[in-house]
């Protein structure tokens, strides 16, 4: 999937991951993608209530060897 | 005087078609509120430990990122949550025998050992000279393996993303603090400032 910004996630911990992915997104255009990369196991459920709550869409959510990845589309 | 039987019935028509229609309509205009609406939330922080400094800062700042207006209050001992330097914030073994107490070294078996579990009663632990200071530095060790945020990190996100701290000016005097002791763009207030707030908002929490 074709991104226009990347968060390296990896190693923090709740909250920090959607803190940063708050600022990130604040950084990027609407309708412009943020693929973010989190070690949090606890991220796969807060992205889908942030991108909920925020109505930033949660284009994909998708776990490889432990790492979490997440296309996000700024609202 | 009655109506016309035409009449009459127009009404009752008319009525009945409005009876089945408000209903939806009252829905229709509560949920629109409701979606623009942005929620709030009312922390009252009052504990003044390592532990108990990350449930404000970690809720104040995340609810601040999913877009809600966030006051948190500072009062009694809370206050040192404000302090300009909080390297010295301290978590207590004293009364506290839900914390772990495991080592944030050494191979991953001696890491998961609870020591509470067969060291010593709580109450012996906590009596020796200068196990508070261990147990700060093994929890702030913990915080640090672990990629938790520290306590300055989390308060600054917060006051970035416009979370609203607010000082109880009472405790503050009662005290013997000073304005200059806390970090700027600090409020002080009280009672009568949380209570309206706290009042209006969605969640309201008491730490």
């Amino acid at each position: 999937m074709n991104f226009d910004k990347e968060l390296d996630a990896r190693g923090l911990n709740c909250p920090l991951p959607i803190l940063r992915a708050k600022k990130s997104l604040a950084e990027l255009q609407p309708g412009q993608v943020l693929r973010v990369i989190s070690t949090d196991p606890g991220s796969v459920k807060d992205f889908a209530a942030f991108a909920k709550q925020t109505g930033n869409e949660l284009l994909a959510s998708a776990e490889k060897d432990k790492e979490f990845e997440f296309f996000m589309k700024r609202k | 005087m009655g109506a016309t039987p035409e009449i009459a019935s127009i009404e009752e028509l008319v009525n009945r078609r409005l009876e089945e229609l408000l209903p939806q309509k009252l829905e229709e205009a509560l949920r629109q509120r409701e979606e623009s609406k942005t929620p709030s939330m009312a922390i009252i922080a009052t504990k003044g430990t390592l532990d108990w400094a990350y449930p404000p800062f970690i809720l104040g700042s995340t609810a601040a990122a999913l877009g809600w207006d966030v006051s948190i209050f500072f009062t009694f001992y809370g206050l040192n949550l404000l302090k300009k330097d909080v390297s010295d914030l301290k978590v207590s073994p004293l009364g506290n025998p839900g914390m772990p107490m495991k080592m944030p070294f050494g191979p991953e078996w001696f890491k998961g050992i609870d020591w509470n579990k067969f060291l010593m009663p709580n109450l012996i632990q906590s009596n020796l000279p200068g196990f508070e200071s261990i147990a700060t530095m093994l929890m702030q060790q913990t915080i640090k393996n672990n990629g938790v945020a520290t306590i300055e990190e989390l308060r600054s996100l917060s006051q970035e993303a416009g979370v609203k701290f607010i000082a109880c000016q009472m405790t503050v005097e009662l005290f013997g603090f000073s304005h200059d002791d806390f970090l700027s763009g600090v409020d002080y207030a009280g009672a009568a400032t949380f209570l309206p707030v706290a009042q209006k908002a969605d969640v309201t929490l008491f730490m």
